[in-house]
């Protein structure tokens, strides 16, 4: 836990001088100081007739943590949401806009959604492994791709647990049912399912929200790790978190991205009032 | 007063007391049931006694007491008798005397006032016979071709060595005309359907027509050569009679044939007695009926009844299952799906005669008539499948209880979390495979819930198959050694219409009445069982999925 502020450096040096650019209408700039993972580009969408996502513009920096901060209801859960597609899923739900992973629009008609699925994976808030062994949880998506291989099953299942570093408190018991696991256990249980399948991107919607602070130290950690392999987004309430966590952070209110920056600018110089008004605790 | 209504108490008590009444219930029928069909195969004492009849003579009276009561003595006077003393209450007792080819009856009863003691003679004979029921009289001899090989004190041993040789001879008999002579007539009945196929077909040559005669004739053969060792077989089990003084004194003579069993009851000590008993009861349990089902076993019964669930358990969960997963998961909440729901929470309401009229409109007449003209038109006009049998039966019991079924797994699918199915759908897999991999797993329990509703519904149901398929004998098992061995198109025996048929529509329904409450005890045992391993299937599957509590 001492490294974060040190690996937040480094990002911050490479934006300093563009960060004029980057932040609410970080949509209308031509290039950007970091290559690209994620884009929404003009994106509403509507949950019946209420628009839950206003215009929003944001670019997700390749092989970083992005934080979305904001209080609770802004929509970030459903922008997430959105880079899986998951709110397909939600009856009433209506998208205008685009969104691109690697420049290609994911609502695409041609896109297949389950392979979307596989290179954008997702952490929930609550831990829900399946009821199956730890194995099992950790082979599922490989088995749905049609992997029967057992040693390929095993070497990816130990390769996903070391990486979700639960491998050693596991690797005597991965019979045993995922459920049996210890809450901060069972997060890094489904992390480990999620990059079993060497996703892109990794979303995760406050996964520490279920957790004790050591729990929570231990994903932190993780997300750290993780970041050198995978693009990671995060949501979370927790402002320390984003500070010690992320390279970028993106403040979202009523469903507007407000402000997108790297992380330490926006916590310590934000250009918008409403960030300001957030972040010192003002609101939300 | 409103103190104590609202501290809840009285809430608690109509509670406890709701569920004593229930557990009471339940205790009562298993007690009933048990304590009246269960001493049935004790081995009764033998009554000797004398009776007094309306014109003064006395007779003298042999069998067992199968039951007492009160009767007001008023009633019995105005039936003829004269009964001494002024007692406004009497007894009568109801005397099994047996014999009924001699007697013309076999239960009768007598008002204990016009009886002497009673006594239990220990040389009398109970003779368990295979037709006309029990016989009860005083040995006097043995013959063997009608002449006395044994008589006296020798022939009681030397009666039980030739029973144990006739029970020998029938057992065998009995093998060959069920299996060999079985087995011939199925083989003729083989050749006719060949030789019927290919006349419609228009192919029956005179090659073809030369082979079916040749195979025929082999067959004729050895049917005629079993028929004369039978013959040879009835010829040695009829050698031998015993001759016996029953209750009027006459000499009768049994011939050995008919015996299957012989014993002196009052000279029974306790140990002989309970191995009598549980032979009596295994033999229940494993023997084919006789005497128009008042005598011997049920194993048909028990049979059909089991094969019956099972088909029936392997027909409405897949497709009671499948329905609620269209319901649950694909079908969107519109009008049409509401109507549909609320058409199939109420189909569990039907009465189950309905859906046996059902069966037979639609099952038997016209899917099976339509089966029997597309594949077995050279059996016709005889029926196939279009007469009733164990398939119809169970598809009829399968809608019957697809309400139930449907029903449990729709809410056991209702109660996957959401959160699973986003975990799995996040990792890439499309919705049938969540539904495989994980909704269905989970709902397993659920399901099982409906089976086992489904199961208790539709085991002790008996007015809708009397119409599709159960008959009170059947020649046959559904489930036997010739081909195809599963005989779907047979007609099966049903414990619960065995209950109907010996209680109500025996020709004697005294001897038949402790085999209602024996039967109808194993039905419910048989129910329990099958319940019993569906519940543990179940819990197993529990066990597995146990997630749902937690999230
Ligand atoms: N399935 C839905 N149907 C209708 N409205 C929804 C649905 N899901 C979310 N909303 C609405 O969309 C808005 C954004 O919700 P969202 O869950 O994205 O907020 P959030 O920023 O994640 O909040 P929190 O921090 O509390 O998780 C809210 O006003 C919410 O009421
Ligand atoms: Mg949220």
């Amino acid at each position: 836990m001492s490294t974060p502020e040190a690996n937040t450096i480094q990002p911050k040096t490479s934006t300093l001088d563009m960060s004029n650019l980057l932040g609410r209408m970080s949509g209308s700039q031509t290039s950007a100081p970091f290559t690209v993972c994620l884009e929404a580009k003009n994106l509403n969408l509507y949950y019946g007739t209420t628009r839950a996502l206003i215009d929003v513009n944001v670019q997700i920096p390749k092989q970083q943590v992005t934080a979305f901060i904001g209080p609770s209801g802004c929509g970030k859960s459903t922008l997430l949401r959105c880079f899986n597609r998951m709110n397909d899923l939600v009856d009433n739900c209506s998208i205008k806009g685009q969104v691109l992973l690697d420049n290609d629009d994911i609502y695409h008609q041609a896109v297949k959604v389950p392979l979307l699925r596989r290179r954008v994976g997702m952490v929930f808030q609550k831990p829900n492994p399946f009821p199956k062994s730890i194995f099992e949880n950790v082979a599922y998506g490989l088995r749905t791709m049609g992997v029967k291989n057992k040693k390929i099953l095993s070497e990816s299942v130990e390769r996903a647990l070391n990486g979700a570093a639960l491998w050693d408190e596991v690797k005597d018991r991965l019979d045993s049912n995922g459920l049996s696991l210890s809450g901060g256990q069972q997060q890094r249980l489904v992390i480990a399912r999620a990059i079993a399948l060497e996703p892109e991107v990794l979303l995760l919607d406050e996964p520490c929200s279920a957790l004790d602070p050591i729990a929570t130290a231990k994903i932190e950690e993780l997300l750290v790790e993780l970041k050198d392999r995978f693009t990671i987004v995060i949501v979370t309430h927790n402002m320390q978190q984003a500070a010690r966590v992320s390279n970028f952070t993106a403040f979202m209110h009523l469903g507007e991205m407000v402000e997108f920056s790297d992380t330490t600018t926006l916590f310590t110089t934000p250009k918008s009032e409403r960030t300001n008004d957030y972040i010192t605790g003002r609101f939300g | 007063m409103k103190e104590w209504i609202k501290s809840g108490t009285p809430w608690i008590w109509s509670t406890a007391g709701g569920l004593a009444v229930a557990l009471v219930m339940v205790f009562g029928v298993l007690w009933m049931t048990a304590a009246r069909g269960l001493p049935y195969f004790w081995p009764s004492q033998v009554v000797e006694t004398a009776f007094i009849e309306k014109d003064g003579s006395k007779i003298r009276l042999i069998g067992e007491i199968r039951e007492r009561e009160e009767v007001a003595v008023r009633r019995l006077v105005e039936s003829g008798f004269t009964i001494p003393g002024n007692e406004k209450f009497t007894t009568r007792y109801l005397l099994k005397s047996g014999n009924r080819d001699v007697a013309g009856f076999d239960f009768k009863w007598y008002p204990a006032p016009l009886l002497s003691k009673f006594t239990y003679p220990d040389n009398v004979l109970t003779v368990e016979r295979r037709e006309w029921g029990n016989f009860y009289g005083h040995l006097k001899s043995v013959k063997e071709n009608g002449v006395v090989v044994a008589n006296g004190d020798f022939a009681l041993p030397e009666l039980q060595k030739r029973v144990e040789r006739a029970r020998k001879l029938f057992d065998e008999i009995f093998r060959i005309e069920k299996q060999e002579i079985g087995d011939v007539n199925f083989e003729l009945e083989k050749l006719r359907l060949k030789e019927r196929k290919l006349q419609l077909a228009g192919k029956l040559d005179e090659a073809a027509n030369q082979s079916i005669q040749n195979q025929r004739l082999e067959t004729n053969g050895r049917f005629a050569e079993i028929q004369s060792r039978l013959d040879k077989l009835r010829a040695e089990i009829g050698r031998d009679t015993l001759s016996a003084e029953v209750m009027d004194g006459k000499v009768v003579d049994v011939p050995l044939s008919k015996v299957s069993e012989v014993y002196r009851a009052n000279s029974l000590n306790i140990g002989d007695k309970i191995g009598f008993y549980f032979r009596k009861l295994y033999a229940f349990g494993t023997e084919d009926p006789r005497e128009a089902n008042t005598e011997g076993g049920i194993f048909p019964a028990i049979f059909g009844t089991v094969m019956l669930v099972i088909m029936m358990s392997i027909l409405v969960m897949p497709l009671g299952v499948i329905a609620a997963v269209y319901m649950r998961e694909y079908a969107g909440h519109g009008m049409f799906i509401r109507v549909i729901r609320i058409a199939v929470n109420n189909l569990a309401g039907v009465p189950s005669i309905v859906y046996g009229v059902f069966g037979l409109g639609f099952f038997v007449y016209s899917l099976g008539g339509t089966i029997d003209q597309l594949f077995f038109s050279e059996a016709l006009p005889a029926p196939t499948f279009g007469s009733p049998g164990i398939l119809w039966s169970s598809l009829t019991l399968a809608i019957l209880t697809l309400p139930v079924v449907i029903v449990s797994t729709e809410e056991g699918l209702a109660r996957v979390p959401r959160s699973l199915r986003e975990g799995s759908l996040a990792l890439g897999a499309t919705k049938a495979e969540t539904l495989w991999r994980t909704v269905l797993p989970m709902a397993s329990p659920a399901m099982m819930t409906g089976l086992i509703l489904a199961i208790a519904r539709a085991a002790g149901e008996t007015a809708p198959l009397m119409l599709v398929g159960v008959v009170k004998l059947a020649p046959s098992l559904p489930l036997d050694g010739h081909f195809p061995y599963f005989h779907l198109e047979r007609q099966f025996m049903h414990l619960g219409f065995h209950i109907y048929d010996v209680g109500f529509q025996s020709p004697n329904i005294e001897a038949a009445r402790p085999l209602v409450y024996a039967t109808a005890f194993l039905l419910v045992l048989v129910i329990v069982v099958l319940n019993l391993a569906a519940v543990s299937l179940r819990n197993k599957l529990r066990e597995n999925y146990r997630v749902l509590e937690g999230i």
